[in-house]
């Protein structure tokens, strides 16, 4: 733990991206990754210290224009209990429901999910899904400047994305899902609460008269980010459901991932998983 | 040592003004620099609830959350729920139905339960189970923790 010299929490975006500009700057929302990475000595704080639960305009979720916008300080509790978002983006309520405990979804921002990085972060399943796309701001030519980074682009290795040191999350953003959309989240431990995903996995897509399309497959834990599940989804695309189709995709599903042998499971397993997950998730889409 | 930041915030309905270094966290604040020995330290992670307390209305690890982040904020540890020398109901409930063994977890559990029917007053067992994952029991076994809340919110002791 190297020391802090400088706390702020500033409640406008404009400061807290100056503050970004100025260098090295460790952000914190909820605190619920930092803690147990700075404690279990695999990060060290830099200079100064940012709180950014207090920037004003980062804790809505809004519906506007055929968008649908959240927030990066939105909470995974505030996504679980959303009741737009229980229509709109079922999904996203399915992955809050199985993430960590009560206590942690309380804290737990939906920027930090992302930002973490991590490859079993579960919010990132569905926002794959949903086909979402990142906001980053940063602070250039004395105003902010925002670009938008399509989430399958986001990622680079584990802890590691495209976001560069002076840009922060302000928003997820993607397009409001047709009537006939449907998605499904599914993960895996040996516990159902507080669980890290040994595999994750979401499909989504429209749906009507037993054909998927515009599908969007995406899995968890299994490399070294999430990914969309590009075989699968060819393996779907379009096509009426039924068991042959199933196999196929529970096939081509074993084949776009590519896990390793960690503590939580061997990559036989991981694989076998993503299957059997598959097949699953697809037969709930048959009986929707 | 990290810069040391000064926090007004409300603890237990009373004020509090103290310095704090910047890296601390919530947990280590109440119980050494305000010497609320309360709220428990167990695994520092996240994983147990022993630590769990409500700030501005909802629960939280506190051995995750930052000191720093409790500017402004209003804080319930265990030593805020007793009204008086009266338990809180929750607690009596707690007592009268035997749901305590070592106590270790049982600031964290009843501060958890308490939110919980706040949040809901009418909730199932189904519920409280769900909303009581994060808090870990070594002793109980958990189903007289349930008789207690699901006294509180006047449901029949079933068992299920
Ligand atoms: C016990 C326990 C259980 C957990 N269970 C799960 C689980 O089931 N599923 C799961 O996915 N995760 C889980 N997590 C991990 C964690 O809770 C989540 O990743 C959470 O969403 C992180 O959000 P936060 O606000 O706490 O992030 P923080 O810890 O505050 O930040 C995380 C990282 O993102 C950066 N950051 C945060 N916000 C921004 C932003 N807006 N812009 C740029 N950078 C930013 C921070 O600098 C930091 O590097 C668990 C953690 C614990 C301790
Ligand atoms: S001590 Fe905080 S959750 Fe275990
Ligand atoms: S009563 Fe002993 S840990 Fe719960």
């Amino acid at each position: 733990m190297s020391e802090i010299e400088r706390y702020i929490a500033p409640n406008q975006l404009d400061d807290a991206l100056e503050a970004l500009a100025g260098g090295p700057v460790t952000i914190v929302a909820g605190a619920t990754d930092l803690t147990p990475q700075i404690t279990g000595g695999k990060r060290v704080y830099k200079a100064t210290l940012m709180n950014i639960q207090h920037i004003e305009g980062l804790n809505a979720v809004t519906k506007k224009d055929g968008k649908i916008r959240i927030g990066s300080l939105v909470t995974v509790s505030e996504i679980r209990g959303n009741p737009m978002l229980k229509k709109h983006g079922g999904i996203l309520c399915q992955a809050a429901n199985h993430f960590a405990s009560e206590q942690i979804r309380n804290a737990a921002t939906i920027g930090g999910n992302i930002c973490n990085a991590s490859p079993a972060g579960d919010m990132i399943i569905p926002f794959l899904v949903l086909g979402a796309a990142v906001e980053l701001a940063r602070w250039q030519d004395d105003r902010i400047e925002t670009r938008s980074v399509p989430l399958d682009e986001f990622f680079t290795g584990p802890g590691r994305s495209v976001a560069r040191d002076d840009e922060l999350l302000t928003a997820v953003i993607f397009d409001v899902p047709p009537e006939n959309s449907i998605g499904f989240f599914r993960k895996s431990g040996p516990r159902p609460a507080l669980e890290i995903s040994t595999v994750s996995i979401g499909i989504g897509g429209d749906f009507s008269d037993g054909t998927l399309k515009n599908v969007r497959v995406a899995f968890g834990a299994v490399g070294p980010t999430a990914l969309r599940g590009k075989l699968t989804e060819a393996a779907l695309e379009g096509k009426t459901l039924n068991q042959d189709v199933i196999q196929a995709a529970a096939l081509a599903a074993r084949q776009d991932v590519s896990p390793i042998d960690d503590i939580r499971a061997t990559k036989w397993y991981r694989t076998h998983l993503i299957g059997v997950f598959t097949e699953e998730l697809l037969n709930n889409v048959c009986q929707n | 040592m990290s810069v040391k930041i000064k926090l007004d915030f409300t603890l237990n309905s009373r004020p509090v003004n103290i310095e704090v270094p910047a890296e601390m966290t919530v947990l280590n604040l109440l119980r050494d620099g305000l010497d609320l020995k309360g709220t428990k330290y167990a695994c520092g992670e996240g994983e147990c609830g022993a630590c769990t307390i409500e700030v501005d209305g909802r629960t939280i690890n506190s051995c995750l959350m930052m000191a720093v982040d409790l500017q402004g904020r209003e804080v319930m540890t265990i030593e805020g729920m007793q009204e008086g020398h009266a338990l809180h109901p929750m607690q009596q409930a707690f007592v009268d139905h035997g749901a305590v063994q070592c106590g270790f977890c049982m600031p964290g559990m009843i501060i958890q339960a308490n939110y919980l029917v706040k949040q809901n007053p009418e909730l199932t067992r189904e519920e409280m189970k769900r909303g009581l994952e994060g808090n870990i029991c070594r002793c109980t076994g958990y189903t007289k923790v349930l008789d207690a809340v699901a006294a509180v919110v006047g449901l029949n002791e079933r068992r299920n």
